[in-house]
């Protein structure tokens, strides 16, 4: 069984949980994912690993309510199981497969985005144990929906900022990284993981500025494993399957307005007011740039 | 009962009208009397070509014997001397072109009902309480079975007779492969058949652990050199849903028959309380002509769909199973046949609103000795729907082939496989779909069974 042996609650509707997974655990590495379930009745729900700790057998998420199946997790204690969790699933990041000597040479700037700063924080922590620390952005709508920020600290070159500049950079991630940009560093790389609009965004801006951006999707999965294809998106015009061939890509060359069209798929006014009655609001927001 | 030594017993089927709304079983199988009746028109062949058209040449006229003496308990023992799913065989086995398509008894008129007769074995067994026999010693060896499918099922069945300690390892949290995630209840109910099979074979000493994606939760080199099997066997199935590459084909109301299909049969959203969501189209669209086509065609249609099939070649080339096509017209299903899409249109908030199709006509035979469809120019019209489910096919999955060394592929990136089920790495056999491409049930069990055998020869020899 997947037994939860630590939950945590980051900020309003964001929970983190450390969960037995073995198998998971031992192969795991910084930009894959894994499907949990609830129960014997629940959704198949792909969420990005965010640690891992082979030795112990465990597994970190962090996810964030936004309908009722993540409803349904989050009252899920610390001793209770998961029906399911099955993982590592996808690629890792590709740093992880360039050499040592190469990586120490990169500029890299993260960038984390609401619930996406726990896979951020996977992917620092794995390069700070290669002898690399790197710059990253950490965006919140906020001040207090701001999470992990002493993790993320101790891993990196931390800056935050706020969309109401309640905390650190006034602004969002995009501002904040022409903030860095204007200030003298330059990057060969940029690594976004957020909401998909963030992603966009960024996207938009280093390609402007003629910096490589890796972002990580999260479309509509089921079994997360190649067979349904419901997580196509399209990438420099060819499909592509973000369970087998991502879930990283090349930012510059993914369809976003696609990706995010496709997202609303099951968006459906039930859920919407399934959430309004449970929460009062139907919006949690964190990336900055929707209004 | 009288019998017309010339014509099958009928077999009883909801009525179309009633189960097109319905998610039952269509065919309601034999009874007592229509079974014993049905035997009774088998000429017990001396040279029965019925058992040459099985891929796992089950002794059709033994079993048919039994049954028209009343001896069930003995007909299903002579099939479980074949075939470790027969609830399920008889279910889904395309019998017209197999065992049926040589029987006898169709030189002159109507072919024997074996698939009806060995279903009626296998559903009253079960009723019986009746269990495959385990007679084997215990091996000291262990081997792992990689998928729950057909193939997984039927090699980890006979080796676990053998005495063998057989683990298999699925991806899914559900074990049953597509007879789970593919087939749909009202052809193959899963929780009086499917799980019941799957639990003959556990009982035969058989362990299953669900949610191991080989290739990623541990690789096949794992299992062999980590976690102490002797051999392996790859069952992992066909793979990656093709898509048709025309434009709108990414809109909103556009799936893959697989997901289509996963959703309503694995996680069950044909029911009103399941979590997971499933479309339920207006007029859905759905583009192939094979088993998996006629599925979500019919699914689609129990959803509350107008459907059409749309097929670029013509009926006399439709790959489904004849009975599939029968029950699919019945309940109201419209063939387009002899059409292809060549755009899916869209509205102003991106779900699919129609879709433009162009006529084919046959030209020459292609590498599959078919008539190869070509378009008639000027021959475009449009089709309006609000979904299109497209089952052309799949591709392998590279999962395991990309993970484990010194397993070759072939152009079409199956795994390579001899008769045997033996691939090109040592103690590592596969079977099915994974490496014929997609076919169907009895093939994969035909593949897994000679892989079983193969497996035992390899051990035993080491």
């Amino acid at each position: 069984m997947f037994r939860i042996l630590k939950k945590e609650c980051l900020a309003p509707n964001i929970y983190l949980m450390d969960v037995e997974a073995p198998r998971t655990a031992k192969h795991a590495l910084p930009g894959q994912f894994l499907i949990v379930r609830t129960d014997a009745e629940g959704e198949r729900i792909p969420l990005t690993i965010c640690d891992y700790d082979s030795e112990a057998g465990t597994v970190q998420i962090v996810f964030q309510v936004i309908g009722g199946e993540t409803y349904r997790m989050s009252q899920l204690n610390e001793g209770d199981c998961f029906a399911d969790v099955v993982g590592p699933l996808g690629r890792p990041s590709d740093l992880t497969e360039i050499p040592l000597d190469e990586l120490k040479k990169m500029k890299i700037c993260f960038i984390a985005g609401g619930v996406g700063t726990a896979p951020v924080y996977c992917q620092l922590k794995w390069l700070k144990k290669q002898g690399v620390t790197v710059d990253c952005i950490q965006g919140a709508r906020t001040k207090d929906i701001i999470i992990l920020e002493k993790e993320m600290s101790e891993v990196s070159d931390l800056h935050i900022c706020t969309d109401d500049g309640s905390y650190g950079i006034a602004g969002n991630v995009c501002v904040a990284l022409q903030k860095l940009i204007d200030e003298g560093k330059t990057f060969d790389r940029v690594v976004a993981i957020g909401p998909m609009i963030m992603m966009k965004f960024v996207c938009q801006l280093t390609k402007e500025l003629g910096i490589e951006t890796i972002v990580s999707m999260n479309p509509i999965m089921v079994d997360g494993t190649g067979m349904c294809g419901a997580c196509r998106l399209m990438v420099d015009g060819q499909v592509k399957f973000a369970c087998v061939d991502g879930p990283e890509f090349d930012g510059h060359k993914v369809d976003f307005a696609q990706a995010m069209q496709r997202m609303a798929q099951y968006k459906t006014e039930e859920g919407r007011l399934y959430l309004a009655a449970k929460e009062g609001s139907t919006h949690h927001g964190g990336c900055g740039n929707c209004n | 009962m009288a019998i017309d030594m010339m014509k099958k017993v009928p077999v009883r089927e909801q009525d179309p009208k009633v189960r097109a709304k319905n998610f039952e079983e269509v065919c309601l199988g034999y009874n007592k009397e229509e079974a014993e009746a049905e035997a009774q028109r088998c000429l017990n062949c001396r040279n029965p070509l019925c058992v040459k058209g099985c891929p796992v040449s089950i002794d059709i006229p033994g079993f048919i014997a039994r049954v028209k003496e009343g001896d069930v308990a003995g007909a299903y023992e002579v099939i479980s001397r074949a075939s470790a799913l027969p609830a399920v065989c008889g279910r889904v086995c395309p019998q017209e072109s197999q065992c049926e398509g040589k029987c006898v008894r169709g030189i002159k008129g109507e072919v024997v009902s074996i698939g009806k007769l060995e279903r009626y074995v296998a559903d009253t067994a079960k009723e019986l309480g009746l269990k495959p026999a385990v007679t084997a010693e215990k091996k000291n060896k262990r081997v792992a079975v990689i998928g729950s499918g057909p193939s997984g099922l039927t090699c980890a069945g006979d080796l676990a007779k053998m005495g063998y300690d057989v683990t298999i390892f699925e991806a899914l949290h559900k074990a049953g492969g597509v007879l789970v995630y593919g087939i749909p209840e009202f052809r193959l109910p899963k929780d009086a058949v499917v799980e019941k099979e799957i639990e003959n074979v556990k009982a035969l000493g058989v362990k299953i652990e669900t949610d191991v994606v080989i290739g990623k939760s541990t690789t096949v080199d794992g299992l062999l050199k980590e976690e102490g099997f002797d051999a392996v066997f790859i069952g992992s199935g066909a793979g990656l849903p093709r898509f048709m590459n025309i434009p709108g084909e990414q809109a909103m109301g556009v799936f893959s028959a697989n997901e289509y299909l996963t959703r309503s049969n694995l996680m069950k959203s044909f029911r009103d309380d399941s979590r997971t969501p499933i479309m339920k189209a207006k007029k859905a669209v759905i583009v192939g002509g094979g088993n998996v086509a006629m599925d979500a065609a019919r699914t689609a249609l129990r959803l509350g769909a107008e459907v059409h099939i749309v097929y670029r070649r013509s009926e006399a080339e439709l790959p489904a199973r004849a009975e599939e096509v029968e029950h699919a017209k019945q309940e109201g299903i419209i063939f387009d046949l002899l059409t292809n899409p060549v755009e899916i249109h869209t509205d102003e908030k991106g779900w699919v609103s129609g879709i433009t199709c162009i006529r084919m006509e046959l030209g020459e035979p292609d590498a599959s000795g078919r008539r190869s469809p070509v378009p008639v120019a000027g021959s475009e019209f449009d089709i309006e729907c609000d979904c299109v489910i497209m089952a052309l096919g799949t591709s392998p999955n590279p999962l395991i082939s990309s993970t484990t060394k010194e397993l070759e592929i072939n152009r079409r990136r199956c795994i390579v496989a001899d008769e045997n089920g033996r691939t090109t790495k040592e103690g590592v056999y596969a079977g099915g779909d994974a490496v014929t491409g997609a076919a169907t049930v009895i093939l994969a069990m035909g593949a897994g069974r000679a892989a079983a055998k193969g497996i035992d020869e390899y051990l035993s020899a080491k």
